[in-house]
């Protein structure tokens, strides 16, 4: 799987808080709702710039604050391509990979990407491909990425329980 | 070698001889916490195609977050978590005003030494303070732990926090708490077990230690620790729902890192607009104007917090224009509150005092700053936007400094009142 975009830079410990607000995590259940506030007290521009491909690049710690998953559905729902960070915040992490949302940690791409920039991102050779350089990446641990590969955890354990679609 | 806690409790729930950080390991938690949000997770387990939770006894349900109820949309989605619970029989629920789900997790005698503990909030590390291995989870995974009870982890590396010394009167183990995490940063322990040792941890009583495990998921923990002892114990005398086994880590365990301060050096503290680890000493900005005080939540609505409160305010008169805000973090909180007394204090004091849960702690309701505001809170939490708008400004400290503050108009320390 390969994904293109552009990327969308932003800086440290980006909080759950600002990617989605904490006072609609009650009354927004719609995802195509949630992609409506995607990053709505961080980068008002961005939920209605972002393009369906688009990466994220942030600094350390992405994700960071409250384990809600709309922070990661809003995301999905805007059909950004992939998250590169620095590094993520423990449940932000496990929730990217359980909505089957790309989650890169590399920091040398990190420092090498600005806002603007084209990228491709080959989740199968581990590589990140742009006009600064490649950049590769580990891939997941071999339990962890059948969640991913089944599309998230809820179909994996669809599988895993033998339900038919 | 030896083993740290996470190692020889990780090992000891997937029932294998050791383990090493970095090992993804399949467990089944022997608690498993959700609060509001079990609405959007039963319509996710629904969607995986079970009929029936595997393991309803395992669970614990307990309605904080936006409670009673401030509009129909949420009267909505707690209707559908009683009908959820009665329907799939699990009988660990706790409706709107019992309390915060750390707080009522503890006093029920679910947050037990040995016990591994999970929970789709962020802060379910609370429960670390009585020697539970507790981490929080997402929605989606606490769904699939209904339709499997299991789970991966992956066992975390160690941090080691030694406390030399006691703090100084008028210091607070809030204070220790975010000292370390402006110390260490908001990614300071990222992916981590932090274990809590020495003098000036166990010289705490148990309502003060809840509030560091609280405070660490502010660093990034994957969970925190503090080790079992007397004090502990007696704490659950009477509420324990199990026979318990604590865990201890290895004196010759390995850390990637072992952090030590001196508790009498620790001075109080605020976390500042708009990041945990935007820590300064209270000195530094004391006498910035405040128009609202939030006394409660999850890190410090307990009775000794509310006692420490009580003991600023008695006699004196929350200041003209400015808004105190007290929550008990629990029923049991408000009755023995009622009982010492306190809340006389508080309603005298000119406070207004809401239901037990999480208030306005993520700006859901009872008592929001507008905007331009700036709110003083004893919670856990000050991102831009967290108590309802990006433009108030939210700055996090101890209960004493919550309530002098509200007498002052400004941000202070009681000594200096």
């Amino acid at each position: 799987m390969t994904i293109s975009g552009t990327v969308w830079k932003y800086g440290d410990d980006v909080n759950t808080d600002v990617i989605f607000p904490g006072k609609y995590t009650y009354t927004v259940s719609d995802p195509a709702e949630m992609g409506e506030h995607a990053l709505e007290d961080l980068d008002p521009e961005f939920r209605f710039k972002v393009q369906p491909g688009d990466v994220i690049v942030a600094g350390k710690n992405f994700g960071c604050g409250s384990s809600r998953e709309q922070a990661v559905k809003c995301l999905v729902a805007r059909q950004v391509g992939a998250v590169i960070a620095r590094s993520f915040a423990r449940i932000y992490y496990r929730n990217c990979i359980n909505n089957a949302l790309p989650v890169i940690a590399s920091p040398e791409a990190v420092d090498a990407l600005e806002a603007g920039d084209e990228v491709e991102v080959d989740l199968e050779a581990g590589e990140i491909r742009t006009a600064k350089g490649t950049f590769a990446f580990p891939p997941l641990p071999e339990a962890v990425m059948g969640i991913f590969e089944a599309g998230g955890l809820i179909p994996y354990t669809r599988k895993r329980l033998g339900i038919e679609d | 070698m030896g083993q740290t806690f996470a190692e020889k409790i990780l090992a000891q729930k997937a029932g294998l001889a050791e383990v090493v950080p970095g090992q993804i390991v399949e467990v089944t938690p022997d608690a498993a916490l959700s609060h509001d949000n079990t609405a959007p997770i039963s319509g996710i387990f629904r969607q995986i195609g079970v009929e029936r939770v595997a393991r309803p006894d395992i669970h614990v349900v307990v309605l904080d977050h936006a409670c009673p109820a401030p509009t129909t949309k949420h009267a909505q989605n707690h209707k559908v978590i009683r009908e959820f619970v009665a329907d799939q029989g699990i009988e660990s629920f706790f409706d709107v005003g019992r309390g915060v789900c750390h707080q009522v997790l503890a006093e029920e005698g679910f947050a037990l030494p040995g016990r591994l503990v999970l929970g789709s909030d962020s802060h379910t590390p609370t429960a670390g303070a009585f020697g539970a291995f507790a981490a929080g989870i997402g929605r989606s995974e606490m769904a699939a732990i209904m339709a499997t009870a299991r789970i991966w982890l992956r066992v975390p590396e160690s941090l080691k926090i030694v406390l030399h010394g006691r703090l100084r009167q008028g210091v607070t183990s809030k204070d220790l708490a975010l000292h370390a995490i402006g110390d260490q940063g908001a990614d300071g322990g990222l992916y981590q077990s932090v274990e809590w040792h020495g003098e000036g941890v166990e010289a705490l009583d148990m309502e003060a230690r809840m509030v560091i495990p609280n405070l660490m998921a502010e660093m990034g923990a994957k969970n925190s620790y503090i080790p079992p002892d007397e004090v502990t114990l007696n704490w659950l005398e009477g509420r324990a729902r199990a026979p318990f086994e604590p865990v201890y880590p290895d004196p010759d365990a390995a850390y990637a890192r072992v952090i030590e301060y001196d508790a009498g050096a620790i001075e109080p503290v605020v976390a500042k607009p708009h990041t945990v680890d935007n820590v300064a000493p209270l000195r530094e900005v004391a006498g910035t104007h405040v128009d609202e005080a939030f006394l409660g939540t999850c890190t410090n609505g307990r009775l000794s917090d509310l006692a420490m409160a009580a003991g600023v305010l008695e006699g004196r008169q929350v200041a003209p224009g400015v808004r105190l805000i007290v929550i008990p973090a629990s029923s049991e909180v408000y009755l023995a509150a009622l009982d010492a007394g306190y809340l006389r204090t508080f309603v005298e004091a000119g406070a207004v005092i809401e239901s037990p849960g999480c208030g306005p702690c993520m700006g859901n309701h009872l008592g929001v700053p507008a905007e331009g505001e700036v709110a003083v809170s004893t919670a856990n939490r000050n991102f831009q936007g967290r108590m309802g708008t990006k433009e108030s400004q939210v700055y996090l400290a101890s209960p004493l400094v919550v309530a002098a503050s509200a007498i002052a108009g400004e941000l202070i320390h009681p000594q200096d009142l």
